[in-house]
């Protein structure tokens, strides 16, 4: 039994370091679970892309659902993304606001044009102040927010059809009126 | 011979630059602290926050776009007259624990700050258990058959 003990350790080690591999595998390393979740949006007002005296936000969207979806034209993720936007934005039936995050706005004119422009509304931010509120911290990401301003569901990283069809969907569903007694 | 030294002149020129490129790159966003005291402070708080894009360099080190807003949001709160504890806070609530390189000592976190203790204190007892037993196995046996018995555990 003595003699069998490092063998057992050995195997013991192996063990760990599979489950650690798998569990990486399974979990995106880099996602941190936004603590917003659950809690109001943060108030904001930022210029529409393209029309720096119109300035848009959290006023103009009370009291309705919304969707907004941080991208950049210096993002690979986004162009993968995109798609999935343009193919979903009527589908899901509730204002789709594109966050425009530390972006030149002539780069970002050039890429809707090239890929399509699912959005109601494009906000700007070229600070990237509003975007520490909402704690962004990649793009692209995607924030449902419910009629009470409150922060439902956060994505980091892109949406896929899977994702759309099997959270997004039910997720917003939940929202309606008449959902919204049952959700509860 | 005056074609020669602009040559040289040419590559001196070229060195220089190509000195002076990486400290070009590192002035991108330069803080004007009005102290020593100040810029200490900042360096001490951004070396125990982590950027979030490079998630194993802290926000002083990270050379991401994040990072540099971060910095100067923690300069601008600094300025404000936040202390450290209310801009740690201030990006917990964004960004979660995540921020915080070094983990406050919670629930979720005992494991993390007392589990090489306990390891320590295993191996100590395993060590310990093992010393005895044997001691107490070598003091039952006669001599010859300690030393055939040590004899044995050499092999």
């Amino acid at each position: 039994m003595a003699r069998l003990l490092p063998l057992l350790a050995f195997i013991l080690l192996v063990a760990l370091l599979g489950f650690g591999l798998r569990w990486n595998m399974k979990h995106d390393q880099r996602e941190v679970p936004s603590p917003l979740i659950g809690k109001a949006a943060p108030a904001f007002s930022l210029p529409v892309l393209n029309q720096e005296t119109r300035q848009f936000g959290s006023e103009d969207l009370k009291g309705k659902p919304y969707l907004l979806n941080v991208f950049g034209s210096w993002c690979p993720t986004c162009v993968d993304e995109h798609p999935v936007l343009v193919r979903y934005a009527k589908q899901l039936d509730l204002p789709l606001i594109g966050y425009n995050w530390k972006d030149d706005p002539a780069d970002a004119t050039a890429w809707l044009a090239r890929f399509g422009n699912p959005y109601d509304v494009i906000v700007a931010d070229t600070v990237g102040r509003t975007a520490i509120d909402f704690g962004v911290y990649g793009a692209p990401e995607t924030f449902l927010v419910d009629a009470d301003g409150m922060i439902r569901l956060k994505r980091i990283g892109a949406l896929t059809p899977e994702y759309v069809e099997k959270q997004l969907k039910p997720a917003i569903a939940a929202l309606r009126p008449g959902a919204g007694s049952a959700a509860k | 011979m005056s074609r020669l030294v602009m040559r040289i002149v040419r590559a001196a020129r070229v060195a220089v630059l190509c000195l002076l490129l990486p400290l070009a790159a590192h002035a991108v966003q330069p803080l004007d602290f009005k102290d020593g005291a100040e810029e200490k402070r900042f360096q001490a708080l951004t070396r125990e926050l982590r950027c979030l894009v490079c998630q194993n360099q802290n926000l002083a080190d990270s050379d991401a776009g994040l990072a540099g807003d971060l910095r100067r949001e923690v300069f601008d709160q600094m300025r404000t007259g936040k202390t450290d504890e209310q801009i740690k806070q201030y990006l917990v609530a964004r960004y979660s624990k995540f921020v915080l390189y070094d983990p406050p000592l919670s629930g979720s976190t005992w494991l993390l700050w007392f589990g090489p203790l306990l390891a320590l204190l295993l191996g100590a007892g395993v060590v310990t258990i093992i010393v005895r037993r044997r001691a107490a196995s070598l003091a039952n046996q006669t001599p010859a058959a300690a030393a055939a018995s040590r004899e044995e555990e050499d092999w």
